[in-house]
This record gives C-alpha cells, sequence and structure tokens, in this order.
C-alpha cells in the first residue's frame, strides 16, 4: 500500500487545498497519471499519482486544506478498496476542514519511497516552528519563547520578526494566557446549520481582525443638540428634493466633520512605520449596511463639496452600493470614515477603525430627550456622536478638540454653508 | 547552454481557443517535444473563473443580461485564482514552460511573473510593487496585472495578464480575485498617455526571456497552433 501526501510545491508553501480529485475510490491507476488538483495561493496544480494500483481511500475530500506531507489518500492492490466500518486507522476528523492548525493525519506519514517524515512536519504548527527564519528562531531562544504559541502574520502563518518582538513586548506587561483553546467544530446537521463565509463576510473579519489588532482603540462620546440641524433639515428639504436631493442628517455631520479634519489634520492622517502621514486631500468615507456585510464607499475630496453636493454624493454612493454598481475605486483611499449605528436605534456605537485610517466617527440615534437649557428642562432632539481614534497617534485631548468641534458646529449650523 | 523560449504573439485570441491551443502545447512540453513557449495575446472580452469559483459565481457581480449586452463571454478555466476579466488592451501572458530543474517552486514562480510584469512597468515609467498575501503587480491599492497560473507535472500554463489600456470599467461586472477592497488600474491610467500595445509585449518578451535566462526565438506558428487559429 503507497500513501499519497500532499505534495511541498514550493520551500515557502506549508499547506495545500484539494480543489478536485480526478480519481475515484476504486478507480485503477498508473503511476505518473494525473490523480488530484490542488491549489495554493494562486497556483493550481495537477499531482500525478506516485504509484500504480487502484485508488483505495480518499482521506481529504475537495475543498479540505491539509499540511504538506499528509496523507491524503492510499493506493493499493486491486480488491483492497476499504469501505466504511473496516476502516483501520481513525479517519481524517470532520474539524479538519479549513483549519490546517489541526493535525492532519494521525500517523506520520510515509512517502511513495517509504521515507518517515519528520513528525514536526505533520501539522503547519509544526511547520511554522520548522520555517521560521533563523533570526526569529534566535530571538525565540534567547527569550525562551515557544514560537507555536506566537501569532504568526507572515506567510502560511508563519512567525515574522515583527510578531515575535511584538509577543515579547506584550509578555513584558503581564502573563499570556497558554495557547488558546480549540474552537468548537460543528457537524453539519447537530443542532447547527453550517454555511460558508461569503468573501466579503471574509474581507470584513479579516479588516476587523487586523484593526483591533493594529490600533489601540480609545473612544470619547458627545452628547449633540440638533435642534438648529433639526429646524434647518424641516426647511430645507423640499428645497433639495426638488434639486434631486435627499438632504439627510449624515450630509450635515458630514460637512461639519470635513471642516473639523481640516482644523484637525492629525485626524486625517496615518502611520507609516515611526512617520506620520498628514493626508492632503479629505476622502470621507460613509459606512453602508448590505444585507449581508457592509461597505465603505468613499466621498473623494469631500472638502471641495458644498451641502448639496454632499449630499448627492452621499445619496448615490450609497444607493449604488446597495445595488452593488461601484466602482472599485470609490471604495479607496478613504481618509476617515463615518458610520451611522444610529439607523438601527443604538444610543451610540464603539465603531473600530477603518484602517489605515486612524478615528472613525459615530453616529447615534436622533431622540428627543429632556435637556437642561438655563436651569430649565427642554425637550430637545439629541444624537450622541462617538470618535473611536488610535490611540498611537491621536490622543483624548485630540479627539476632544476634534468632537468639541463637531458639536459647537453643529449646534450653530451657519444657514450660509447650505 | 542558454535554453531557448519561442515567443508567439497571436493578436486576439478567443478565450476557449486559447485554452485548447495551451492545452495541446502543455502536452507537447511534456513529451519534451518543443522547447518553452511564451504565448502573448489578447482576449475579446470575457470572465473567467478560476478552480476555487467554478461552481460559485458570486464574484461575478453583474447579471447575465448585462454581460450579454456587453458582449462579455463566462468561461471556466483550469487555472487557480478566483474570478477574472480579460479583454482587449490587456497583455495577457500564457508561459508554457518546463520548471524543472532548477524552479520547481509554485511561490517562487509567481513571485518570479510578478518581477518580470514590475520589470515592464519600470520600462514605462510605472513603480509597480506587490502587495502582502495579494498575488499581482498593484500600483498602491490597485492591480495592474493579475496572475494564475496552472501547474502539471512542473510545466506552466496560464499565467498573467497585464493592463495596458484595458476598459476598466469592465471590471466593476466582478469582484476581481475576490478581493472586494481593491480596485484595477492600468499602464494608460497611470502614465496618462497612450500606450502602443505591440511596444508593451515586446517589452513583456524582452523581459520576460531575460529574467528566467532564455534566449527568445520567434518562429512561425508550429502547425497544430495554425490549425487554431
Amino acid at each position: 500500500m503507497t500513501n499519497v501526501v500532499m505534495p511541498q510545491m514550493g520551500e515557502s508553501i506549508a499547506e495545500g487545498t484539494i480543489v478536485r480529485w480526478i480519481k475515484k475510490v476504486g478507480d485503477s491507476i498508473d503511476r505518473d497519471e494525473p490523480l488530484f488538483e490542488i491549489s495554493t495561493d494562486k497556483v493550481d496544480a495537477e499531482i500525478p499519482s506516485p504509484a500504480a494500483g487502484v485508488l483505495t481511500e480518499i482521506k481529504v475530500k475537495e475543498g479540505e486544506t491539509v499540511a504538506v506531507n499528509s496523507v491524503v489518500a492510499t493506493i493499493g492492490m486491486a480488491g483492497e478498496v476499504r469501505t466504511k466500518g473496516e476502516v483501520s486507522e481513525p479517519p481524517v476528523p470532520e474539524a479538519a476542514v479549513g483549519q490546517a492548525e489541526s493535525p492532519a493525519t494521525p500517523s506520520a506519514p510515509v512517502d511513495a519511497a517509504g521515507d518517515v517524515e519528520e513528525p514536526a512536519a505533520d501539522t503547519a504548527e509544526g511547520l511554522r516552528r520548522q520555517k521560521s527564519s533563523p533570526l526569529v528562531r534566535k530571538i525565540a531562544h534567547e527569550h525562551k519563547v515557544d514560537l507555536s504559541q506566537v501569532h504568526g502574520t507572515g506567510l502560511s502563518g508563519r512567525v515574522t520578526k515583527q510578531d515575535i518582538l511584538g509577543y515579547i513586548q506584550l509578555g513584558k506587561s503581564g502573563p499570556r494566557p497558554a495557547a488558546p483553546p480549540p474552537g468548537p467544530t460543528y457537524k453539519p446537521g447537530e443542532h447547527v446549520h453550517v454555511v460558508p463565509m461569503s468573501v466579503m463576510r471574509k474581507k470584513i473579519a479579516e479588516h476587523m481582525v487586523l484593526s483591533a489588532r493594529t490600533s489601540p482603540h480609545v473612544y470619547s462620546v458627545y452628547e449633540v443638540n440638533f435642534s438648529r440641524v433639526s429646524m434647518l433639515r424641516d426647511r430645507k428639504k423640499a428645497e433639495y428634493e426638488a434639486g434631486g436631493a435627499k438632504l439627510t442628517y449624515t450630509a450635515f455631520i458630514a460637512k461639519v466633520a470635513i471642516d473639523a479634519l481640516r482644523q484637525f489634520p492629525i485626524v486625517n492622517a496615518t502611520l507609516d512605520g515611526d512617520n506620520i502621514v498628514y493626508k492632503k486631500d479629505i476622502n470621507l468615507g460613509i459606512a453602508v449596511a448590505l444585507d449581508n456585510g457592509l461597505i465603505v464607499p468613499v466621498i473623494k475630496n469631500a472638502d471641495e463639496k458644498n451641502l448639496l453636493g454632499l449630499t448627492r454624493a452621499i445619496n448615490d454612493l450609497a444607493n449604488r452600493a446597495r445595488t452593488k454598481k461601484l466602482n472599485p475605486e470609490e471604495v479607496q483611499s478613504g481618509t476617515f470614515t463615518i458610520t451611522n449605528p444610529g439607523i438601527f436605534g443604538a444610543l451610540y456605537g464603539m465603531p473600530l477603525i477603518n484602517q489605515p485610517q486612524v478615528a472613525i466617527l459615530g453616529v447615534g440615534s436622533i431622540d428627543k430627550r429632556a435637556v437642561v437649557i438655563d436651569d430649565a428642562i427642554a425637550i430637545r432632539p439629541v444624537c450622541h456622536i462617538t470618535l473611536g481614534h488610535d490611540h498611537r497617534l491621536v490622543d483624548g485631548a485630540d479627539a476632544g478638540r476634534f468632537l468639541s468641534f463637531v458639536k459647537e458646529r453643529l449646534e450653530n449650523f451657519d444657514e450660509a454653508w447650505m | 547552454m542558454t535554453r531557448i523560449i519561442e515567443v508567439h504573439r497571436l493578436g486576439v485570441v478567443p478565450y476557449g481557443e486559447a485554452l485548447e491551443i495551451q492545452k495541446h502545447l502543455v502536452e507537447l512540453r511534456k513529451a519534451n517535444e518543443i522547447p518553452d513557449q511564451l504565448l502573448l495575446l489578447e482576449h475579446p472580452p470575457v470572465i473567467t473563473l478560476g478552480v476555487k469559483t467554478r461552481n460559485d459565481r458570486s464574484h461575478v457581480v453583474a447579471s447575465a443580461e448585462t454581460l450579454d449586452e456587453e458582449g462579455v463571454e463566462v468561461f471556466e478555466s483550469g487555472r487557480g485564482g478566483d474570478v477574472t476579466y480579460h479583454g482587449p488592451g490587456q497583455l495577457v501572458g500564457y508561459p508554457i514552460m518546463d520548471l524543472r530543474p532548477d524552479r520547481c517552486d509554485v511561490h517562487r514562480y509567481v513571485r518570479d511573473l510578478e518581477e518580470v510584469l514590475i520589470r515592464v512597468a519600470a520600462a514605462f515609467g510605472v513603480a509597480g510593487g506587490r502587495s502582502s498575501g495579494l498575488t499581482g503587480v498593484w500600483v498602491g491599492d490597485e492591480k495592474l496585472a493579475a496572475i494564475g497560473v496552472r501547474i502539471a507535472r512542473w510545466v506552466t500554463s496560464h499565467g498573467f495578464a497585464l493592463n495596458v489600456s484595458t476598459n476598466l470599467a469592465h471590471f466593476n461586472l466582478i469582484v476581481p480575485c475576490g478581493i472586494a477592497d481593491k480596485g484595477v488600474t492600468s499602464l494608460e491610467r497611470l502614465t496618462k498617455r497612450s500606450v502602443a500595445m505591440d511596444e508593451v509585449a515586446g517589452v513583456t518578451a524582452d523581459a520576460f526571456a531575460s529574467f528566467f535566462d532564455r534566449s527568445p526565438v520567434q518562429p512561425a506558428l508550429p502547425p497544430l497552433l495554425e490549425s487554431h487559429r
């Protein structure tokens, strides 16, 4: 019997995904005849059979990803086909789907020539340890760090120099928990309905994890009296509508936020290594909720538009975002983002920054509340606005100045700006 | 001794035909009956799905009617990668090359293709680069060239697509390579002048041959290819 292993198609490749089995269990096969197709990165490869015989068992299903050198199938003599119930080795658990972290094979794999592979190469984890650069391993050794405990952001999850240094840095400030507990593994049908993530969902997930990891987020929340904005909106609504624009509170907030970004360029900046990059353009992103995700279309050079222009741009981008008609460049190059959790009734939100920006403005719901004005209680429309900011660059004082400016301008919105 | 690479400039070839031509050449190359090949061509407008997406068209955002209106075909290909768009003004390169004995590393091959295209872009004054984790050649957040490769017994097929003067609006029909938040660009857009496809093809052939250390020859089309023209 010959074990067929996931081949290593390159030095930097730690795992592969089986995209198609060309042969079925029970098919006879010649040595070098194409047996299956794998996919790594942007490359698909057809893998020939290492031996002649009959395909007796397929251990890794189409769509599954396993570490290099994991056994994916066995080739035996005719009549050796295994049926369910007489499997001598534990089958690959369902949980191996897409989780290269779990050992793909219970036993040390043997390649066609009968050589026993190093057990450490059995898992992506082991490979990562092995394949980290000598410098990283040296640093790990010097600091007595177990590389398998370090989250790798390099190729195939490899631990980079930044990862290890970051880990050591963190370690100084407090104890690290042991390896995270393995995530839950679900089989379809066990009281659950399992659905693969859409690409947009995955992108959002990646981006949000990146953001949470990258920026130390700090939040300030301000209460804003919307009486004047509300009054102006009611007064001008019809006029705008005649011009084909639906005047929303978002347009007022956008206008004032843009002025604030002009005033406080640090909020419109980004970090590049040890440099602070001040963006001369103000490209305003507006988060738009979609059925199963969200997208952030960007109004380029938003500071060149008046309130009507902004209103039109917001209407247009939001509509086209919902109908998936945005041009790719219209979701790029944002320098600051506004998001509106208030639409759904939230008092205020704590949004994550849209990287590589350094701040995001969250707009809460606008509700009538009892407020104290000149020692009297009055009923006013009130909105809570939140600035989530990257404390690496934007301090609380900056955020305070920014939000005070926004509050002041909204509460005293000048009709001339319309 | 430097290996030979035969460079074929095929003009505009429908995607299906180019697939057939590649299939033939791959078989011939595997059997060592021909030297390495580089096909340079353009496709009529077509959306192609990689192996990963052949059963999932969610990255083709345009409706069937829109695709019809725009005269865009949809094709399943055997290459790696997600969905992509090809069309006039895009230089498509299909190297049919044996990576043995010294280049048996699929990642290295993809990185090498990127390097060749970065050099081509540089020849036109465009500073292309790589984007960590994303294959292709990028200028800022925008993709200038896409890469998708197939390898069978270390013989390559499929390859790269470099936007020279592509109608970039056609990329709106898809989510290129499944990456929703990045855009596309072209040499023309970046250089703000018109760039001749012929010139780019010439520069690409030279850059490719020199990088992969092959001497380029431009023979007449072999009969097999001819039968597909």
